[in-house]
């Protein structure tokens, strides 16, 4: 497997670096090589946050992801600003509540899901971020529904143990959208 | 064994409390603060002493201290932090003390930025502090060298008595990565010649200074040092030599921009361009031995930096200036992009 360079974006407080947390934390129950690098910068006090994640079998060279295989956008900065970025071929998950997509590229797979309606309807507040996570496993063969299960129950600290039935909730409700 | 996931600033402080590390003594600074909190919350957990100091120059002059004694001790900064701590760390040489300091670099110079840089090369292998002296410099790549570093640095500074640095970069403290932690057995050096902990009216003081005001015993203690200084270049270099034996042109790169480099290299390989990769894992002493090695089939050098080119000429010293040696780097906090250095490889001359 070549590597896979994965951009998740948003604002901060959605939970960009959390789901690029699970993320790695599945590359590492799949036994594969794996890189997590958040943006460390006043953007995490309210702008836009981002987190790039490599998941290889190959070591990581740049943990850097400039050129995306991958795009996960939470808002619509985020959107404008890496879409052009992604690789030709590469898939676009985005939260369709929030962004209002226009895009004239024709070479990447776009996948939206109103993952803020959905995360309300559902009761789960802020799970917008997870939904669009079981969108990804759904339309990529990245990771299977139970490594990623196993990826959540390794992030959620013990004193929010009581949290993981929501995010596996969540992660269906992305899978069935 | 065992595979975490850990950020490299919190993985740099269980590597040293895992290594026996009983002081702490730090001041938060970005992009190293997760260094210190990691300690806040475990330290007195490992039975060490976690210390938040007033500064920079406090924290160090902490860890002179607690040296002296003969417990494993370590601070942690960034940068401008780094210059804040240079008396001390000149005194800590000065005294023969061991201790192990840690900066993860960001942009300068000045206040500068928060973002990764390696602009702090010159300070950690020439000039960290007045007076003749030199520091251990190691330079990790990853989350995993950045434990295996720690652990070498605490046994190589007690076996020298002198300290050592872990010269790290923003993008690796904040990174996360799988890393293993191994079986650590903290060497057990006798410490008892020097160590001040007491004579309980058994034995004559130790003294622990760096102050001699004749010139003759001044120069003797200079002397000695550098004797050591000569065994420690000839037995403590350390470099990663990838796809060397038949380069063309050889790319020299340290820490995080190391591993942009390697995937530059590969992708100029896969276009038929023989390049291949020096990366000192030691700054100070330079790998003389290892790049020359390195260099046999090689053309032309090309290092890169997270800096204006501060390694090059130590690169140029180490070949005895045989070949030519280009620059390409990006500073204030702006990390080169594989892309960036295949193309610079193709213009130097690897290409046609």
């Amino acid at each position: 497997m070549a590597t896979t360079e994965i951009l998740l974006a948003g604002f901060g407080g959605q939970g960009v670096l959390f789901a690029g947390k699970i993320l790695a934390y599945c590359g590492l129950m799949d036994n594969k090589e794996l890189s997590w690098l958040p943006s460390y910068g006043p953007e995490m006090r309210g702008g836009t946050a981002n987190c790039s994640v490599c998941i290889s079998d190959d070591p990581i060279g740049s943990p850097l992801v400039l050129n995306p295989d991958i795009l996960i956008a939470m808002n619509q900065p985020s959107f404008d600003k890496f879409i052009t970025e992604v690789k030709p071929g590469g898939k676009v998950f985005y939260d369709s509540t929030l962004i209002d997509a226009e895009c004239s590229r024709t070479d990447v797979e776009i996948f939206p899901i109103p993952s803020s309606q959905l995360a309300d309807d559902n009761s789960l507040k802020g799970g917008s971020n997870i939904i669009l996570l079981g969108k990804l496993i759904k339309e990529t063969n990245l990771f299977s529904l139970e490594t990623m299960k196993k990826g959540i129950e390794k992030v959620v600290p013990p004193s929010k143990a009581q949290l993981i039935p929501n995010n596996f909730k969540a992660i269906e409700i992305g899978m069935n959208n | 064994m065992e595979r975490n996931l850990m950020k490299g600033n919190e993985a740099l402080a269980e590597a040293a409390i895992r290594a026996g590390c009983k002081c702490f003594f730090g001041y938060p600074i970005t992009p190293q603060t997760e260094l210190a909190a990691y300690m806040a919350k475990r330290m007195h957990k490992a039975g060490g002493v976690f210390l938040q100091a007033e500064s920079e120059i406090a924290a160090i002059n902490m860890v002179l201290g607690a040296a002296s004694t003969g417990v494993r001790a370590m601070t942690s900064s960034s940068s401008p932090g780094l210059s804040l701590k240079s008396e001390g760390i000149s005194y800590i040489a000065g005294s023969d003390v061991p201790a192990v300091i840690i900066n993860v670099q960001r942009g300068g110079p000045g206040l500068g930025g928060i973002q990764p840089s390696q602009a702090d090369y010159w300070q950690a292998t020439k000039a960290l502090g007045h007076g003749d002296f030199h520091l251990l410099v190691f330079a990790p790549a990853s989350v995993q060298e950045m434990v295996d570093m720690v652990v070498k640095a605490f046994d190589k500074a007690d076996q020298y008595r002198m300290p050592a640095m872990i010269l790290a970069d923003g993008l690796l403290g904040q990174m996360m990565e799988p890393v293993s932690f191994p079986e650590i057995n903290p060497d057990a050096h006798d410490k008892s010649s020097w160590a001040a902990t007491g004579h309980k009216g058994q034995r004559e003081h130790h003294i622990i200074n760096s102050l001699y005001l004749k010139p003759d015993e001044l120069e003797k203690s200079v002397k000695d040092r550098f004797a050591r200084y000569d065994q420690i270049k000839e037995n403590e270099t350390d470099a990663e030599l990838y796809l060397t034996e038949d380069c063309d042109i050889l790319l020299c790169a340290f820490g995080a921009t190391a591993r942009v480099v390697k995937s530059a290299v590969n992708d100029a390989r896969a276009q038929g361009i023989k390049a291949g990769l020096f990366r000192p894992k030691t700054l100070w002493p330079f790998p003389v031995k290892e790049i020359n090695e390195a260099a046999k089939s090689a053309k032309k050098l090309l290092s890169v930096e997270m800096s204006m080119g501060q390694m090059i000429d130590d690169i140029k010293l180490a070949i005895n200036c045989s070949k030519p040696v280009e620059f390409y780097g990006r500073t204030g906090g702006v990390i080169p992009t594989p892309a960036e250095v295949l193309a610079e490889i193709k213009k130097v001359g690897g290409a046609e």
